[in-house]
């Protein structure tokens, strides 16, 4: 067996008294696409910001590929290929569609803190730019101001900056949150397009979108995992059922059952 | 993305490039070389002197401000500690120390860059960790301290008199003896050419973009693979560079750096040059430079409530124009080439009727005002007309022009009619 894309281990975090991730242990393949599912509250967040650097675990590891990178800064984390989208935009709202992505693109081809280049004169940095937006479906609005596009648009970049720099572990972080049903399918094939061949884990709320995209499932709740599992086996688990799913959970067995 | 590698030309072509980023510059450049041929009076030279250093700080200070998001009131440190190492390298011109006897004074400014540089690396280091209102007290802290260190340790510093030499030393460049006033023009044209050029490319690099991108979403930067606290500093230092640079500048033009220099005074005038000529575009605290440098050495002699006009201008700019003077001269450029040229000067016509009339309420009120104040029976007279603080027609007068120009701009601003 290959080395695991993303290994946690043990992995807690307290706010002060509140343990808002409790012993948390998962290993992700590579090439796996892995979905977080859990109630409001249930930590979702909180683990993607341990994973990703933006917090240090209180106690435990999290492994990149198989080096512990838990307590290195976040941008050393995603210099060693780990990219995150966020809940809400979070996009550099000043600069056009194209400044953004290009940005998204500098470290992945060399760029350092560079003060002596001329970006604009750059053609591999163009080049991968013009691609990652024609990928998203971005291109005919390169050029407009990031701040002025429609919503739907503002979550494509989002995730067209955190495919941009090529890293093979994606997080996704409820990318299809707020967008109505074809906005979703649009995106869920833009996921499934840029995705293909690298580690993908997902946070999402809407049920479809899990069901049909994962190849694994994760269900959180109260900073626990308390099931991991083939979307066929977390649809039927009872506990998943008692501690989340709910109707919903009886809706979709009941769709998945007379097959 | 599987398909044959298109080629797409999203970037502006090398047309529109040179139109929009090389022109400019060299238009600047070549009015600067036509200005000595109508034979400015002492006074000109002087006060163009005075904008080309304060054009070089301000667009410095913007490299922080507008495109790096970090308010700093203590940029004068960096202008004034890179000035004063240049006044010392004058100084070790004049006495032949070491190699400097063969260093040409018109290359100061590097020096001041290096002085610049060096101080915002020191004091950077732990200043950039935080963004922020964190920065900006930080900022404050360290322009009081070094403030009043400069008056203790005098023999850096020179106490109250500061450090005074004579730039007609060393090597002879371009023969300019920087000895009359009209050398010393080529001198302050090249660095201000040079330092809006190199400012501007900057613009350009990764880290100028980057400085951008850490501007708009520091958090994000970092998911992208880079430490916005590592930009900060690299930004930071460049602009301290950037101050020295005018700090050189000035070093030459005035031979003499006092502690004042580096004091919070020249921090905030920087800062109200800026803003006030609009730190969202490049060119703005060219602008702002340029009308402020104006006002300061101009105005003292109309009026000694220039100050406080300054001051209205500064508080009327951040309310009404956020993006400065430079906003408000794109704006007319978009408004008289859009679809509707003549709407858009009728409705500028009434605003700037309204502005006017206002001004003409605040001038007469202010003067009348100060001259009432200072108490030496010195009566208001523009164009003869007798305003003296009991003279009914001034405050008919204050009175009304206010009155009508508020009203005057509030119908001009007035919400569009819902049939367009």
């Amino acid at each position: 067996m290959s080395t695991p894309a993303l290994k946690l281990e043990g992995l807690n975090k307290s706010f002060g008294p509140a343990h808002i991730i409790n012993d948390v242990n998962l290993t992700i393949e590579q090439g796996e696409r892995h979905a977080i599912i859990g109630p409001n509250g249930a930590g979702k967040s909180t683990l993607f910001n341990l994973i990703s650097g933006l917090y240090t675990p209180t106690s435990g590891t999290v492994s990149l590929n198989g080096e512990v990178v838990s307590g290195m800064p976040a941008h050393e984390i995603n210099r060693r290929g780990l990219s995150r989208s966020f809940q809400v935009s979070n996009i550099f709202t000043n600069m056009t569609v194209r400044e953004n992505v290009r940005c998204g693109v500098l470290h992945s081809m060399g760029q350092g803190y560079a003060f002596w280049k001329n970006i604009g004169s750059n053609k591999p940095v163009q080049q991968k730019t013009a691609e990652i937006l024609e990928q998203c479906g971005l291109i005919d609005k390169a050029n407009v101001p990031a701040s002025l596009l429609p919503y739907a648009d503002q979550r494509s970049l989002e995730i067209a900056i955190t495919i941009a720099g090529g890293a093979d572990v994606i997080l996704l972080d409820e990318p299809t949150a707020g967008m109505s049903n074809t906005e979703t399918d649009r995106a869920i094939a833009l996921i499934e397009k840029a995705t293909v061949g690298k580690t993908l884990v997902i946070v999402e709320h809407d049920m479809n979108v899990v069901f049909g995209l994962a190849d694994r499932i994760s269900v959180l709740v109260y900073g626990e995992i308390i099931a991991t599992g083939k979307p066929s086996e977390i649809r039927g688990d009872p506990r998943v059922i008692e501690a989340y799913l709910g109707d919903e959970a009886d809706h979709l067995a009941a769709e998945g059952e007379p097959a | 993305m599987s398909d044959a590698t298109t080629t797409y030309d999203l970037a502006p072509s090398t047309g529109a490039k040179f139109r929009q980023r090389t022109l400019p510059i060299l238009i600047f450049a070549a009015i600067l070389l036509a200005i000595p041929m109508v034979g400015p009076s002492r006074t000109m030279y002087t006060l163009m002197h005075q904008m080309g250093i304060n054009i070089v700080f301000a667009l410095s200070y913007n490299m922080i401000l507008g495109k790096g998001g970090l308010l700093s009131f203590g940029h004068a440190v960096y202008f004034g500690l890179g000035g004063y190492l240049c006044m010392h390298a004058l100084n070790w011109i004049e006495d032949g120390v070491g190699l400097w006897g063969s260093f040409p004074v018109f290359f100061l400014p590097i020096v001041g860059f290096v002085g610049g540089a060096a101080a915002a690396a020191i004091i950077g280091w732990p200043s950039c960790r935080r963004a922020g209102t964190t920065f900006a007290m930080i900022s404050l802290g360290i322009a009081e301290l070094v403030y009043a260190g400069s008056y203790m340790f005098d023999s850096l510093f020179g106490g109250e008199q500061g450090v005074s030499g004579d730039r007609m030393n060393g090597p002879e460049m371009f023969g300019l003896s920087l000895g009359p006033i009209s050398d010393v023009y080529w001198f302050i044209a090249f660095w201000t050419v040079v330092g809006i050029a190199l400012m501007y490319g900057f613009t350009r690099t990764p880290l100028g973009k980057l400085s951008e991108a850490q501007r708009d979403n520091s958090q994000r930067v970092q998911f992208i693979g880079y430490n916005p606290q590592t930009v900060r500093y690299f930004v930071f230092v460049f602009a301290g560079g950037f101050a020295g640079v005018a700090g050189g500048m000035a070093a030459v033009n005035y031979e003499i750096f006092t502690p004042i220099n580096l004091s919070l005074a020249p921090s905030g005038f920087v800062l109200i040059m800026a803003y006030v000529g609009g730190i969202t575009y490049f060119v703005g605290p060219i602008f702002g430079a340029i009308l402020l440098t104006y006002m300061q050495s101009m105005m003292s002699d109309f009026t000694e409530a220039w100050l406080l006009y300054l001051g209205v201008l500064f508080i009327a700019i951040v309310m009404f124009a956020p993006r400065g003077i430079a906003g408000i001269v794109f704006g007319i450029w978009h408004g008289v080439t859009g679809p509707n040229p003549s709407a858009y000067l009728a409705k500028l016509m009434m605003q700037l009727g309204g502005i006017l009339l206002m001004l003409l309420g605040l001038i007469v009120l202010v003067e009348v005002s100060v001259r009432w104040s200072n108490g030496y029976g010195h009566v208001y007279e523009p164009f003869g007309i007798h305003l003296g603080h009991t003279d009914v027609l001034t405050w008919i007068i204050v009175l009304v022009a206010s009155v009508a120009g508020v009203a005057l701009t509030r119908y001009a601003n007035r919400p569009e009619e819902a049939s367009q």
